[in-house]
């Protein structure tokens, strides 16, 4: 992988952070807010169903774990295992697939 | 008379610890120790140093398992039970007791491209930069390195992944990125990002703990992020 692809990795890496950041803290707080009364499905699909803007959030925040953990978990392969060939890329890239793929999953699940 | 047991490294990268026993003095530093060591008690020892007064960066050892510049440590500060351990720097190939390989340490630095690259000539006249030039302050508060390799031996990430250039390297070639006589530009951001350079640091701050000269290559080597980052933005890289 050239230097150029690595940095646009890196700068990717941190783009990602931030929007998880921003992600994690109002899916925390909807959390807090949504369990004052007890937690069921049927309030949880009442929220979720037919909404566009829980749709759009929620894809937002798969898209930016999708691009932040295999980047992360690049470095940790590299470091600890020592596995740098283009395979770790290639293997990088299937788990990258499998995450969207199950993320989306289940942000249809409760917008369908 | 005041004993001390200092327990030094004998041998390469296979070897042993070998107990001393060394007389205590005042404002004795720890290069004293391994001086007295090879001068009276076993000739055969091998060490390196050469200013003795914090110029040189030719004296790191690991001392009770942090790297110091030697000749400014104490024995006061470091002793524990009338103990030291003193061994070579981490992250290097030992030659000998407490000699280390440093060629991996400064073919880094010209990796990084950490030489001044100019095309003035000696007919051009002095390039003025006032102490009070942002770019200046910037170099000069990373400019003292005297590339003893401690900071290089305090890293994680070198003992990780052994093809990153490392604190000081990355620490000089900033100091050359801010130096605005200097031409290399974006061939040294080149040089210095990617997996092997500055974008491997995971802000740890071993280096900036350690770092006799009380410089920051955490600080310059953010800098750099920065940089490279922006002239990828700019499409540059
Ligand atoms: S801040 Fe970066 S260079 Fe310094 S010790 Fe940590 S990882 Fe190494
Ligand atoms: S940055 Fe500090 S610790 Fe690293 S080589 Fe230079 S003086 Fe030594
Ligand atoms: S002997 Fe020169 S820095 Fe210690």
């Amino acid at each position: 992988m050239s230097t150029r692809a690595q940095t646009l990795l890196w700068m990717a890496q941190r783009v990602s952070a931030a929007v998880l950041a921003l992600c994690v803290v109002v899916h925390l707080a909807t959390m807090i807010y949504a369990v004052r009364g007890g937690l069921t499905a049927v309030e949880i699909l009442a929220r979720t169903r037919g909404s566009i803007a829980w749709l759009l959030f929620y894809m937002l925040f798969v898209l930016a774990t999708v691009v932040h953990l295999p980047i992360g978990l690049r470095a940790v392969l590299g470091e600890w295992l020592g596995w740098r060939s283009p395979s770790r890329d290639a293997a990088l890239l299937l788990f990258a697939a499998v995450l969207a793929w199950i993320g989306m999953r289940a942000v249809l699940g409760v917008f369908l | 008379m005041n004993l001390i047991q200092v327990h030094v490294w004998r041998g390469g990268a296979k070897g042993a610890f070998q107990s001393f026993e060394v007389p205590r003095h005042a404002s004795q530093t720890v290069l004293d120790v391994v001086t007295h060591i090879q001068r009276t008690l076993d000739a055969t020892l091998a060490y390196r140093y050469a200013c003795r007064v914090g110029m040189c960066g030719s004296c790191a050892m690991t001392v009770n398992g942090v790297a110091r510049w030697t000749c400014r440590t104490h024995v006061d500060k470091v002793v524990k039970n009338d103990q030291i351990e003193i061994a070579p720097l981490r992250n290097l190939p030992v030659i000998r007791d407490l000699v280390t390989d440093m060629r991996e340490f400064f073919d880094k630095w010209a990796r990084a491209k950490g030489s001044f690259e100019s095309d003035r000539t000696r007919q051009d006249d002095f390039a003025v930069l006032p102490p009070e030039d942002e770019n200046r302050k910037q170099v000069d508060a990373a400019i003292e390195c005297i590339g003893c390799g401690v900071c290089y031996s305090a890293c994680d990430v070198v003992a990780w992944n052994p093809d990153y250039l490392g604190p000081a390297a990355l620490n000089r070639a900033w100091t050359l990125v801010k130096d605005e006589r200097d031409t290399a530009g974006v061939a040294r951001l080149r040089a210095i990002a990617g997996d092997a350079g500055c974008h491997a640091c995971h802000t740890h701050l071993s280096c900036t703990e350690r770092c006799p000269k009380q410089l920051s290559p955490t600080a310059s080597i953010a800098g750099l992020k920065r940089a490279v980052a922006l002239a990828a933005l700019r499409g540059e890289l």
